[in-house]
């Protein structure tokens, strides 16, 4: 027997000018209360959370905040402008973002999500609105993160106009259908990561969105992702704190894996045990 | 002064300024933005910032999302 030998450390991730110890961000939405969202949040060893701006509720001034549940001294806080349809609305939210971000001496003032989606059903992004409102956002001296389609041309595009990540989306917005084509995902992180296509190594891809169980994250992860954003994967599993410790896992394990170098698929049997030494009458010979 | 906040018509006394109105709702000490007309008014500017006759205002803070 011999000890445990510890796995690699995973390296932090650079965004821009941001440095995240951990590769998986997740989201603060749609857990049942705020201590259980708090718990997940430390169990996912996030310190990156993303949160969304909306109207205050002044008739209930007096209701907890959820900026009563995120260490703020630990967590960088990345807002996002989740429920925009159109580039100018995604322009304002984030000044809105920068702005309370700013009150509260968090990091996260700096950067933002960029969403601007094409729908409430599907809500894909719409590509030319997103590069529209990045290129704004980008002159005002936002870090902007794109949540994109699993598109290389507008990947690229996105990059081009100054995103200092580019996320593609898995499959829709909390449909838990993992990746849907990985192919797809796998060719925008060619785009923007290998030389050969005018990418660079550094350039961080994100995986935003769809992820539904551990494997979707083990799964982005092999197809070479830097890290993974996600929400409803944990928030609305079960037990959600247990879930979050599952992707903690898996992004590592992932990441592992990309860098382990997987065997190559064969449509045929390759014994384990040696043939050499059989006792046994093999058919066919 | 009739105004719309958050989407609703409410009536000012006076001629407010964003930090009056602040103060009016009670979240001089909370973690707030305040957009008058789609533009920003940044918490620097709230006090020098009067409001107007049917300007739109919003008042946003952060929720869980993702």
């Amino acid at each position: 027997m011999h000890a445990e030998a510890a796995a690699p450390a995973i390296p932090p991730i650079a965004i821009g000018g941001f440095t995240l110890r951990s590769r998986l961000v997740v989201g603060t939405g749609k857990y049942r209360d705020y201590p259980v969202m708090q718990a997940a949040i430390e169990a996912s060893g996030a310190d990156c959370v993303t949160v969304a701006v909306r109207r205050e509720r002044l008739v209930d001034a007096q209701g907890r905040s959820i900026l009563d549940f995120l260490p703020l001294d630990r967590l960088t806080i990345l807002p996002n402008t989740a429920g925009c349809f159109s580039a100018d609305d995604a322009v304002r939210v984030s000044r809105l973002g920068r702005e309370i971000l700013e009150q509260l001496g968090n990091p996260g003032a700096g950067w933002v999500k960029l969403e601007v989606l094409g729908d409430r059903t599907t809500l894909l992004p719409d590509p030319v609105g997103t590069i529209e409102a990045c290129r704004e956002l980008v002159k005002d001296g936002f870090t902007v993160l794109c949540y994109s389609s699993d598109d290389p041309i507008v990947a690229a595009r996105l990059r081009d106009v100054g995103a200092a990540s580019v996320m593609p989306a898995g499959s829709p917005i909390g449909s838990g259908r993992g990746i849907a084509n990985p192919a797809a995902i796998r060719m925008v992180i060619d785009r923007l990561k290998l030389a050969d296509q005018g990418g660079s190594a550094e350039y961080p891809v994100i995986v935003d969105a769809g992820v539904g169980t551990a494997s979707d994250i083990v799964h982005a992860m092999e197809l070479g992702a830097d890290g993974v954003l996600l929400n409803t994967g944990i928030a609305h599993a079960q037990d959600p704190v247990r879930m979050a410790h599952a992707m903690r896992l898996a992004l590592d394990a992932g990441w592992h894996t990309a860098r382990a170098g997987r065997i190559p698929r064969k449509l045929y049997a390759n014994a384990s045990s040696p043939w050499e030494g059989v006792i046994t009458h093999i058919p066919g010979e | 002064m009739r105004i719309e906040l958050n989407g609703a018509p409410r009536d000012l006394d006076g001629s407010p300024t964003v930090a009056d109105l602040v103060r009016t709702l009670g979240l001089e000490r909370a973690a707030c933005a305040v957009e008058v007309n789609a533009r920003l008014v940044r918490k620097s500017e709230h006090a020098a910032h009067p409001l107007a006759e049917g300007d739109r205002v919003e008042v946003v803070t952060l929720v869980g999302g993702g």
